[in-house]
């Protein structure tokens, strides 16, 4: 692999792997509050992307209130799903939940797929199409909006966490729930809390992403695999660790095209995510198996 | 005495559903549903092992679909391209696959909960991966036409109704089975671990061992649906052993009850007869009843509505003693 | 309140359950439609079912078929084979209909084979690769009616070859169409004195390009053929175009969707399709611009202007032979209008002129395409 090619990858893995990033941020905000998987957190994506072309395009919204407004739609719709969806389901077992999650996102994908259709739609530029040149290789301006707001998106999660009376909350409940409600927080307004955050924080990424491909009603699905991906290599914890681990899948992939398989062809690169999820969830199974058996 | 009367009732039970399995396929009767049942015969196979795993380890697989695969392709290429008899070609892939799942297995259930979830639905898209990817043997997303059906001797299972029959024998015997194990030791051995895990470790019980033996069992019985299934419908391809078919496994299972070997029956027929006879009509709505339907379910009745149903019959049956009880 | 679910839940099912055979058999002729209208490829089921919707009223409108009512019993299959299967199994035994048209994917349309060639039943796929009528003692009772993909590969090879390329890139996509695509593409290269330097395969959903445009740009391709429907070559053409690499398309993106992702980068793209999309540029003197100009404004009057593409049209073709075949043959007996599909002479469809015979279940030749520039938005002819 030339040299050229090789910096290619890297700087488009940067700007995919942001997107897997800021998708397991989401995961792991949701995690460390409640201990449940959200398996519907892709669909969030979708939903940011999805929004903001139906205002745009279809509601004739100008650019920048569609896209606020998207984020705020989908806050609220975290924030639903929630209270209707796991609420209620009053001491769930761990299997129950992700059940939950999984025919939540079922519905959202149908529910989507039956208003706007299942056709592939592409919502307006940030700041238009044109290319800038740079070290040999050449950036559109969005993918470099997908990587500012990453990095953005992590600096304020982070100094939310460690500076805010909510934040420090928020994490209180992760680390032990009940001595969090014996201090007087209200664990269950925190979750809500969380989930309305996860589910912001997927939009924003939909909103970022959607002008660079197109998306459509089923896009969440292989986004939230990959957003797990990058959150399962930060341990669900820590969202420095889970933002490299998002931008490293995203090299990993864009290197993997590239490499020559032998008798078997170009097309595994697709596996990487997944061979990726594995190797990770076995080599810190001992680790993990040791956080459940105590939480 | 009330043991008795209810093994006389279980038995009427089943007398009952063995005749309507029988006359199912008569034209007078439901036969035009005989496909419907073939359907639901093969899901079973692959729900059962789900449901064993889920009631027993509490622990959900979201990758049935690549033993169901596996099963599938096994069958299919070694019955088509390397043209082993279909029977052998079966036991193969039954073998092949639960060695497979035994490879694995220690290593998976060293994980719990959420982790597990996601390693095994990582497997069951690996799996798939490879099916498209692996072309020079899978026939890649066109897959395998024209696959040899089974046959003993010179009756060659060609019709519908002798593909019936053999599913739903298939199937059966694959439900007595699971039955047999729940009520041997290890199904004692694996309601202790269920109860605790670490109360059962400390009388000597190896619970990872028993786990993955479940896992196991689990893959040999949906390899085992796949290559019937190929046998039935003769094509093969990437399409049916996905993520999606993983989940409907899981709703075929919750739906059913888990820890319950006839819920399997209750959980995939409802699952299909609600997709595949009601749901068409109203066209695209079927995904969105489908997710509604999984979310109201967990909530109100997490154990499964077979189980459910039995415990509200249960539920009815004391109010009425109650009531005639009182003055 | 569990109670209540469960009646709910028996009552539903029961619903489901209790046969619903509805309309008088005698009167009514039914045949089967296998559309994905709500997976991957409903851009193309969707104008299909419109298509055999519409033409529906217009054939019982006017009397029907030997005097009995058509009924078009359309199930969505999601894309899904399996679905495909089972669906099929279902219109061929509980509803009992002559003849299926569709399904709408290739994949789909080879999983069904199997099974009516089983149970003799006539089916008509809208799905283009030649595995489907080929080889044909394996698929006596199936025909086709969009083009066959080596045919689309002929017609583009052979402008590429006019245009003094003789380098070019292949991007195909990696599921059954462009895979098809691919087979074709490698193989007839030779043929057009083309010389293949680079070779890919890419997801349809994919966001990221670089990588396969690097690849092309050290090949030193002259050219790029790209095998896929949307969104995937919409997206690559628009990454390609800056690169000033021309692009050249598969008969796949011959839909509004194309023009409306790639925006600017689709001007000047050049495709192989069948001459529905350009009908009025066609010369008087052809034999299908009546009959395409009378089908996309009856289309476009029911479903709106701009919205007729090629895969209404091959639904438009199955349909109207079956029907001619149904005539013909007098009563709804499946093998007498499968002999009668088999007779078709010189049909004018939207696809072309067919000519079906027993050897042949598609009936077009290589004349059926033209190769479309869409320049502005809008498809031109190319001589």
């Amino acid at each position: 692999m030339s040299l050229d090619l090789f910096v290619q990858s890297i700087i488009s893995g940067l700007s995919q792997g942001s997107i897997y990033a800021l998708v397991g941020l989401g995961f792991t905000i949701i995690f460390t509050v409640t201990g449940i998987i959200n398996f519907a957190q892709g669909e969030f994506v979708m939903l940011g992307g999805m929004f903001s072309w139906a205002f745009f395009t279809l509601y004739g919204v100008p650019q920048v209130p569609a896209l606020i407004l998207s984020v705020l739609v989908a806050t609220a719709i975290g924030a639903v799903l929630y209270l209707l969806a796991i609420r209620s389901a009053r001491k769930a077992s761990v299997v129950s939940l992700i059940i939950i999650t999984i025919g939540a996102s079922i519905f959202i994908r149908g529910v989507v797929g039956e208003i706007w259709g299942r056709d592939f739609v592409r919502p307006p530029y940030f700041t238009g199409e044109n290319s800038l040149h740079f070290l040999g290789a050449s950036i559109e301006p969005q993918r470099l909006w997908i990587v500012g707001t990453t990095i953005f998106v992590a600096l304020i999660l982070h100094f939310f966490f460690s500076r805010t009376m909510l934040g420090k909350a928020l994490k209180a409940c992760s680390v032990n729930r009940i001595g969090a409600a014996l201090v007087g927080i209200n664990p269950r307004t925190m979750s809500l809390i969380a989930f309305a955050l996860a589910a912001a924080m997927g939009a924003i990424g939909g909103i970022v992403t959607a002008p660079q491909g197109t998306t459509w009603a089923d896009a969440g699905l292989m986004l939230g695999l990959k957003g797990f991906v990058a959150a399962a290599l930060g341990g669900f914890r820590s969202q420095v660790a889970t933002v490299i681990g998002g931008v490293t899948l995203g090299i990993l992939e864009q290197l993997a095209i590239r490499v020559n398989w032998g008798p078997f062809g170009s097309d595994y690169a697709d596996a990487i995510a997944l061979v990726v999820l594995l190797l990770v969830l076995l080599v810190r199974s001992g680790k993990l198996a040791a956080e459940e058996r105590t939480s | 005495m009330l043991e008795r009367l209810k093994r006389r009732w279980t038995y009427l039970a089943i007398a009952a559903m063995l005749l309507f399995l029988v006359l199912i396929p008569f034209d007078w009767f439901l036969g035009q549903y005989t496909v419907l049942m073939i359907f639901i015969g093969i899901h079973t196979m692959v729900t059962v092992g789900l449901c064993l795993l889920m009631g027993y380890t509490g622990q959900v697989s979201l990758g049935q679909a690549a033993f169901y695969g596996l099963g599938a392709y096994f069958s299919a290429i070694l019955s088509k391209t390397y043209h082993v008899n279909p029977w052998l070609a079966m036991l193969m892939a039954a073998i092949a696959t639960g060695a497979f799942a035994y490879v694995i297995g220690y290593p998976f259930f060293r994980l719990r909960g959420n982790y597990l979830a996601m390693a095994t639905l990582g497997l069951g898209l690996i799996v798939g991966i490879l099916f498209s990817q692996l072309d020079r043997f899978t026939g890649g997303s066109m897959g395998i036409r024209e696959i040899p059906p089974l046959s003993i001797g010179s009756f060659v299972f060609n019709t519908t109704l002798k593909r019936y029959f053999l599913v739903w024998v298939f199937c059966l015997v694959t439900l007595l089975l699971a039955q047999n194990i729940v009520r041997s030791r290890t199904g004692r051995a694996l309601r202790a671990i269920r109860g605790s895990e670490a109360a059962a470790e400390s009388v000597g019980i190896n619970a990872a061992q028993f786990k993955v033996k479940i896992f196991v069992l689990g893959a040999v019985f949906a390899s085992l649906a796949g290559s019937l299934y190929v046998h039935n419908f003769f094509y093969v391809n990437p399409g049916p052993f996905g993520f999606l078919f993983s989940v409907m496994v899981v709703v075929m299972a919750v739906i059913g009850g888990l820890a319950s070997i006839w819920g399997a029956i209750f959980g995939t027929a409802v699952v299909h007869i609600l997709s595949d006879e009601l749901l068409i009509e109203f066209g695209e709505w079927d995904t969105i009843v489908y997710g509604l339907i999984l979310v109201v379910v967990m909530i109100f009745v997490p154990q499964g509505l077979f189980v459910g149903l039995r415990e509200t019959y249960e539920h009815w049956r004391l109010r009425h003693v109650e009531r005639r009880a009182e003055p | 309140m569990r109670t209540w679910l469960y009646l709910l839940l028996a009552a539903v099912l029961l619903a489901a359950v209790i046969p619903m055979t509805g309309c008088g058999e005698g009167n009514v002729i039914k045949i089967g439609a296998l559309l994905d209208t709500s997976g991957a490829n409903s851009p193309l089921g969707i104008p299909e079912k419109q298509t055999l919707e519409m033409m529906q009223k217009q054939i019982n409108d006017n009397g029907g078929i030997n005097g009995k009512q058509l009924k078009i019993i359309i199930r969505d299959t999601g894309g899904v084979e399996s679905e495909a299967i089972s669906l099929a199994t279902k219109l061929i035994e509980q509803d009992n209909v002559v003849a299926i048209i569709g399904p709408t994917s290739t994949g789909e349309s080879l999983a069904v084979i199997d099974t009516v060639n089983s149970k003799g039943v006539p089916l008509i796929s809208l799905a283009a690769d030649e595995r489907i009528t080929l080889p044909v003692g394996s698929s006596t009772w199936v025909f086709k009616t969009p083009q066959t993909t080596f045919m689309a590969v002929q017609q583009i090879y052979a402008y590429i070859h006019a245009q003094g390329f003789g380098k070019i890139a292949i991007m195909t996509d990696k599921k059954g169409f462009g895979a098809g695509g691919k087979k074709d593409l490698l193989g007839q290269a030779l043929h057009y004195s083309l010389q293949i330097v680079s070779e890919q395969s890419f997801n349809n959903e994919d966001n990221i390009w670089d990588s396969y445009i690097a690849d092309i740009k050290q090949s030193g391709a002259e050219a790029v053929v790209c095998w896929g429907t949307n969104p995937g070559p919409a997206n690559f053409a628009k990454e390609l175009k800056k690169q000033d690499i021309p692009f050249f398309g598969s008969h796949g993106i011959a839909n509004m969707s194309f023009i409306t992702l790639a925006g600017d980068a689709a001007n000047g793209v050049v495709f192989p399709s069948g001459k529905l999309i350009v009908a009025s540029q066609l010369s008087d003197s052809d034999p299908q611009k009546a009959m395409l100009l009378n089908f996309i404004a009856d289309y476009e009057a029911k479903y709106g202007a701009g919205t007729c593409n090629t895969f209404a049209g091959h639904a438009y073709d199955a349909l109207t032979m079956l029907k001619t075949s149904l005539g013909l043959a007098g009563i709804a007996d499946r093998a007498k209008v499968r002999d009668e599909l088999e007779k078709i002479h010189d049909f004018a469809g939207t696809g072309g002129i067919y000519n079906m015979s027993p050897q042949d279940h598609c009936g077009l030749s290589l004349g059926c395409m033209i190769d479309a520039k869409i320049e502005n938005g809008h498809w031109v002819l190319l001589p």
